[in-house]
């Protein structure tokens, strides 16, 4: 398996533990990721509150550059994910709109077409029935014991039309990965809900509270660690943790691993190998449970 | 026969909400409304919620189905049966008291739409006809004039569980209606005040509204058209406004966005408290070795992207 890795500017910023952790797990399960360096940020849905167009020439011009290498792309964030399949689906189904965009990119020697590229969160080529047996051919250690909470990131999920999970109102994908891993899923309301990133700058007491009913209902439910698929909601979740009243009030604390973290670690790493030391909540409780 | 869940509340007769099951043979093509109107018809009568139209139109029989809004009368029943257990909870619309059963005091949603003054704002005197608009500029508007004030996204927004000062995806969408209206004489006057904080600037994209949304009205789209027209004007002396530009800034100059001074500039620099705020995060990143790089790296071929914005006059 090969694809084009979009990995987008928080991987390689403020969580390069995703990025680190992303390379081992495919290396691990033999799936080749060709980075994609030249590729822009897919606006995060901010560009375009600016300038819709831009974000979508610059978002046009990233999936062009997959299509040239005949690839298919994988993305390891929510956002970037939500943001370019936005763009993938306004040039699909706007030929005018295309066009446009497509006369923008010529001079750099780009151009869009529908439906050459296909863009997924690596969640959903592991949550595939060839992806979980993968998984569980290439398990060193199963996760045996391990409760593990599921949190999606909104733009994986809303639009439901742009989202590749079966049922995004009530997905099961990383539930899926967990229960292949050999951990035991924790299903809870807030799972599929907003982690406050977004306004963490406009209304941070929002935000925060946002961030602060889904772990304590994570952590209520019984999880022993919260995953996910998105850097921002980690930076949310994790970063911002210590600042949570809710929690504080509550004497709670939860680790908070990206997805390619919990898969490495069922692969064989540890967690230093997978940078889990740059966590703000630590995760020592967690390398107890797993010895 | 499968079972109806349904969230009962009499404050006359008990204080607490409770779940009550009612058993139901399910027809093909009935609507969750026809299924609840059953049941209020043959089977409780005090059950009590709202109706009218059956048809998508009226707006009045919002209730959550599974734990998500939606109109009762625009869903087949049989399509929102949880397979494994065969049964159908429904509760009363989220984010406002309940009034009975499922019937909610829309009193704050419609304060809310009263608060972005929704009627066109035009002092010059009226031409001879009508005041006309060309198809162009009404499709700007087209898709905010679709609503029709069902609740449904209200209910499920993310920042209302949190925060009720927030105008929330219904009223900004009204708002929208009329900021893009080209007879109205007042965008500048909506978009400052659609900037003040619980406006525009306080929707976490979750994009909830524009799931639960029955019509194309899809709020959280409809804010971001507002965002745009905020930017255009000037207004830019908020979190908000600051933040889409610093990060416009950055991706115009290396491709990418520079998570070191998005959110000095975000704050603004003479925004001392703001700033202060953002010390303790810094510190905690920075003690454990998660501050993005210093020296903020372009992506490759810098000179496309740039090219990109002068093309498109950014």
């Amino acid at each position: 398996m090969k694809f084009a890795l979009y990995t987008g500017c928080v991987a390689r910023g403020a969580t390069r533990e995703l990025m680190v952790s992303t390379m081992k797990t495919a290396d691990a399960l033999g799936i080749d990721f060709v980075e994609m360096k030249s590729a822009a940020c897919c606006g995060a849905g901010v560009l375009s509150e600016q300038s819709p167009i831009l974000a979508d020439a610059l978002n046009a011009r990233t999936i062009s550059q997959a299509a040239k290498q005949d690839l298919d792309m994988i993305t390891i964030c929510s956002t970037c994910q939500g943001n370019l399949k936005k763009t993938e689906c306004k040039l699909d189904s706007d030929e005018e709109y295309r066009e446009k965009i497509n006369h923008v990119l010529k001079d750099g020697g780009h151009q869009y077409t529908t439906g050459k590229t296909k863009i997924k969160h690596f969640a959903n080529i592991l949550a595939t029935p060839e992806g979980l047996k993968l998984l569980k051919e290439k398990m060193k250690r199963p996760l045996t014991g391990l409760k593990v909470a599921a949190f999606y990131g909104c733009y994986v999920l809303r639009p439901s039309g742009l989202s590749d999970f079966e049922d995004p109102d009530n997905p099961t994908g990383l539930e899926d990965i967990f229960s292949a891993l050999g951990a035991t899923p924790v299903f809870y309301d807030g799972r599929t809900k907003c982690c406050g990133f977004p306004i963490v700058m406009m209304n941070k007491e929002a935000s925060h509270k946002m961030a602060g009913n889904a772990l304590v209902d994570a952590i209520e439910s019984g999880a022993d660690v919260v995953v996910t698929g998105c850097p921002l909601c980690h930076l949310s979740l994790d970063s911002y943790q210590p600042e949570i009243d809710q929690l504080r009030q509550k004497g709670y604390e939860i680790p908070i691993l990206h997805l390619p973290q919990l898969v490495a670690l069922a692969l064989g790493h540890s967690p230093r190998e997978l940078d889990m030391h740059k966590h703000i909540v630590s995760v020592k409780e967690l390398e107890v449970k797993l010895s | 026969m499968s079972v109806i869940k349904i969230k009962r509340y009499n404050p006359e007769k008990r204080k607490d909400s409770y779940f009550q099951e009612f058993n139901v043979d399910l027809q093909p093509g009935s609507t969750l409304l026809d299924v609840l109107n059953e049941i209020k018809w043959e089977q409780d009568g005090t059950l009590t919620h709202r109706m009218s139209c059956r048809s998508a139109i009226c707006g009045s029989c919002g209730v959550k189905a599974n734990g998500h809004a939606t109109l009762a009368c625009q869903k087949q029943a049989e399509f929102l049966l949880d397979k494994k257990t065969d049964s159908i909870t429904v509760e009363p619309l989220g984010n406002m008291p309940v009034i009975k059963d499922l019937v909610t005091d829309f009193k704050q949603f419609w304060e809310k739409v009263d608060q972005v003054k929704p009627f066109l704002k035009n002092e010059s005197s009226p031409p001879e006809k009508e005041r006309s608009q060309s198809p162009e500029e009404f499709k700007l508007i087209d898709d905010s004039s679709t609503c029709i004030m069902c609740g449904a996204c209200y209910s499920d927004c993310n920042v209302l569980e949190v925060d009720d000062k927030f105008l929330g995806p219904a009223a900004l969408a009204k708002a929208q209606r009329f900021v893009g209206d080209s007879r109205d004489e007042a965008t500048l006057e909506r978009v400052k005040e659609l900037s003040e904080p619980g406006g525009i600037w306080d929707c976490t994209h979750c994009g909830e509204c524009v799931e639960r949304c029955p019509k194309p009205a899809q709020p959280f789209y409809r804010i971001k058209e507002i965002m745009t027209v905020a930017l255009e004007k000037g207004v830019h002396d908020n979190n908000g406004a600051r933040h889409a530009l610093s990060f416009t800034k950055s991706v115009k100059s290396s491709g990418l966005l520079n998570e070191n001074t998005l959110p000095v500039e975000s704050m603004g620099f003479t925004n001392i408290k703001g700033l202060l705020e953002l010390v303790p995060v810094g510190l905690r990143m920075l003690l454990k070795g998660k501050v993005p790089p210093i020296f903020h790296k372009p992506c490759g071929e810098l000179n496309d992207v740039k090219r990109i914005f002068k093309e498109l006059d950014q």
